[in-house]
């Protein structure tokens, strides 16, 4: 391999990790206090579908795209549209304690199709005239690189040539691997995921703990599709687009054992995983199963956690349970 | 939120006055039973107000009138004898992935992996065809696809559970991650099968194998074969030994070790059970209805069918009834989105509304909300008059 193609694989890994970045360590923060929000990858797709509309409907209403409204307008819009959905989750199952995996997986079914259908019919339903979804203008105020990028050879091509939420989604990873490990909210967090009871006994609101984990997680998950749509696939919305990055941001969640910081690694490993096979001169059908790799290292590495038992790489005690005072 | 924080707070106090601020308004209990029309009216208020809710969004995107809305489902679902059979070829379908979930859902065991195991029956199946297809006769074909897709499925389902049997490894994350193995198997037998590249391969190339019509229908034997599932789960679960290890499993793990039953066999019986019938539904699938393969053939059915499983409260016969409700608005809702030119994925956000309405409604069923008398809203109007 020659240098440039080196850097190039590097540049596609780290733009195929990032949603799967901002995936996991949302849901890393939702799963510590004890929510197995199975919805993220529907969340992603809201997050990607709200910014899109956000977007649109301002591209539509000027005729001169201003470079910080064409950043704010689709974030707020996808920020919020995360918010309302992990909202649903955290009603239904802290609220109401319905079963969380099949709140998630309805969230998920609401969450693509929501995104598909608007995807596929907000030209219609806006009466407009354009031929399709392309918020090229937008995309290029979010995939502008780091200054100097250019002048600093293949320093500035591997690290400074990324759009803003690139850098954003390792600083989220960062600010939230400290924040569990570091702060007295993370620990009382980290509590409730454990054991609810024993968290509430020690006078932790366990409710507004899992509120809160999951809206911010949800809104952290809700950018992963927000930076694919405006700035991997250039403001082009295609439906199905997005495919299963949601999952694998799960999946990355239990390879990084739970751990955000780890999680900015195995992003981008996972990113080349998934790249890889265009680097190789390999068949077509070997191809998928190199595309395969990424669950099963997965599968491998749940098998070895669980194997070794080792108290600190588990998944939170009570994950996937509903807390109810007075169930004991 | 506010009435979970405030959910427990002892009744003793009532009554005291310096302490009335302190109580909260609603108060939260488990009920210990309901009567089960009681729960049935409950279920029903939330259907009908999903269905209207529903409505009111698909007003505000058509700008139809209501009528003709609810006209548009009935008749997507069953305006002819082609639509009336294909609905009841889709009930058919999803209602076997759902009985095969639901032993698994029973002993708390959260497979989510139907889908994975669903797409291996259907690549076992439609690999026979196309390897066996010219050297085989028919019915020795169909004999040697039933048996690989239901030892496909098998084998799907139990490795995550020997794993989570020996080693308590986590079963939802394990089986999530074993359907995308089985997704990029059947990519990988694509384009091994079809050289030209396409996403599917098609009845030209599995040409042998069809399951027969019944009586001039192609989709009667796939009924047929579904509804004698169903009685034998029912039954299964309800009356055997087996069924009644899997619900005390279910129940507590340490209850059933200590009545002696074998914890680690029943989780891996009842996951190979749940893999087969999800192997069989691939083969229904495959044989009985597409005979085609691609790798979105089983359509996230494995996830819908968790849900309609736990709807029904993992009885096989109310599952009759929450796979009919599902497909019934997927099919109205694909009729409405062709009619006004919208996306299909229009009948999702209805089925996850109809699913978010239920979900919710469980709440009223399983817990008892109490009004608390002597909170200090309603103590101000005391004083007041």
């Amino acid at each position: 391999m020659t240098g440039s193609v080196i850097i190039q694989f590097i540049q596609s890994s780290i733009a195929q990790g990032t949603p799967l970045l901002f995936g996991s360590t949302g849901e890393i923060l939702t799963e510590k206090s004890g929510n197995l929000n199975l919805g993220i990858p529907g969340v992603m797709y809201i997050g990607g579908i709200c910014g899109v509309i956000g977007g649109f409907l301002y591209q539509q209403s000027t005729t001169k795209v201003v470079p910080v409204l064409a950043v704010l307008i689709p974030l707020i819009f996808s920020l919020a549209g995360s918010l309302l959905a992990s909202l649903l989750y955290c009603f239904l199952t802290v609220t109401l304690r319905a079963n969380q995996n099949v709140t998630g997986l309805a969230l998920t079914t609401f969450g693509v199709g929501f995104g598909n259908f608007f995807g596929g019919s907000l030209i219609k339903l806006v009466n407009s005239d354009v031929p399709s979804i392309a918020l090229t203008k937008i995309a290029k105020a979010y995939k502008q690189p780091l200054p100097f990028a250019d002048k600093l050879g293949w320093f500035g091509e591997v690290f400074l040539s990324y759009g803003f939420m690139v850098y954003l989604a390792i600083i989220l990873a960062v600010v939230a691997s400290w924040f569990l490990k570091k702060t007295r909210r993370g620990l009382h967090l980290r509590a409730v995921g454990e054991n609810p009871a024993t968290a509430d006994a020690a006078g932790i609101n366990v409710a507004k703990n899992k509120y809160y984990a999951t809206c911010i997680g949800g809104m952290i998950a809700g950018l992963g599709g927000l930076y694919y749509v405006m700035d991997y696939t250039n403001g082009v919305w295609s439906n199905n687009g997005f495919g299963d990055r949601g999952w694998l941001a799960i999946a990355l969640v239990i390879f990084s054992m739970w751990k955000p910081n780890l999680g900015i690694i195995g992003s981008y490993l996972f990113g080349a995983l998934y790249i890889l096979f265009n680097y190789l001169s390999v068949n077509i059908a070997m191809m998928h199963i190199i595309q395969m790799l990424p669950y099963l290292v997965t599968i491998i590495v749940l098998i070895i956690t669980s194997m070794r038992n080792k108290k600190e790489n588990q998944p939170p005690a009570s994950l996937g349970l509903s807390y109810f005072r007075e169930d004991r | 939120m506010k009435m979970t924080e405030n959910a427990t707070v002892g009744e003793k106090r009532s009554g005291r006055n310096e302490k009335r601020s302190k109580e909260p308004l609603l108060h939260i209990t488990k009920r210990t039973d309901i009567p089960l029309s009681r729960a049935i009216i409950i279920r029903a208020v939330a259907v009908v107000s999903a269905l209207v809710f529903g409505g009111i969004v698909t007003i505000f995107l058509t700008g139809d009138n209501p009528i003709s809305i609810y006209v548009t489902i009935f008749e997507g679902a069953f305006g002819n004898s082609t639509r009336i059979w294909f609905t009841f070829q889709q009930i058919a379908i999803l209602l076997c992935i759902s009985l095969a979930v639901t032993p698994a859902f029973k002993m708390r065991f959260w497979n989510i992996g139907a889908e994975g195991q669903v797409l291996i029956g259907c690549l076992a199946t439609a690999m026979c065809m196309f390897l066996l297809g010219d050297i085989m006769p028919t019915w020795l074909l169909i004999l040697t696809m039933t048996v690989a897709s239901i030892a496909a499925g098998i084998i799907w389902g139990v490795i995550p559970a020997v794993f989570k049997a020996n080693w308590g490894t986590n079963e939802t994350l394990f089986t999530l991650m074993m359907n995308y193995v089985a997704i990029q198997l059947i990519e990988c037998f694509l384009k091994i099968a079809d050289k030209s590249g396409s996403n599917t391969v098609g009845p030209d190339k599995l040409n042998n194998g069809w399951l027969p019509n019944l009586f001039g229908q192609q989709y009667l034997l796939n009924i047929v074969i579904v509804a004698v599932l169903t009685a034998v789960m029912y039954i299964y679960l309800k009356y055997t030994k087996q069924g009644y290890e899997i619900s005390v499993v279910g129940e507590s793990v340490n209850t059933a070790k200590y009545i002696g039953i074998n914890v680690k066999k029943v989780i891996i019986r009842t996951m190979a059970l749940s893999g087969a019938v999800c192997g069989l539904a691939g083969l229904l699938l495959v044989g009985g209805t597409s005979h085609s393969i691609d790798s979105n053939l089983a359509d996230n059915r494995g996830f819908t069918a968790i849900m309609v499983s736990w709807l029904a409260k993992f009885n096989p016969i109310m599952m009759i009834f929450t796979t009919f409700l599902i497909v019934f608005l997927e099919r109205g809702a694909d009729e409405i989105s062709s009619k006004f030119g919208l996306n299909s994925s229009f009948s999702d956000i209805l089925t996850g509304i109809i699913l978010f309405f239920i979900i919710g409604s469980e709440f009223f069923v399983q817990y008892q909300v109490h009004v608390n008398k002597n909170h200090r809203i309603f103590a101000k109007t005391r004083k007041e008059r």
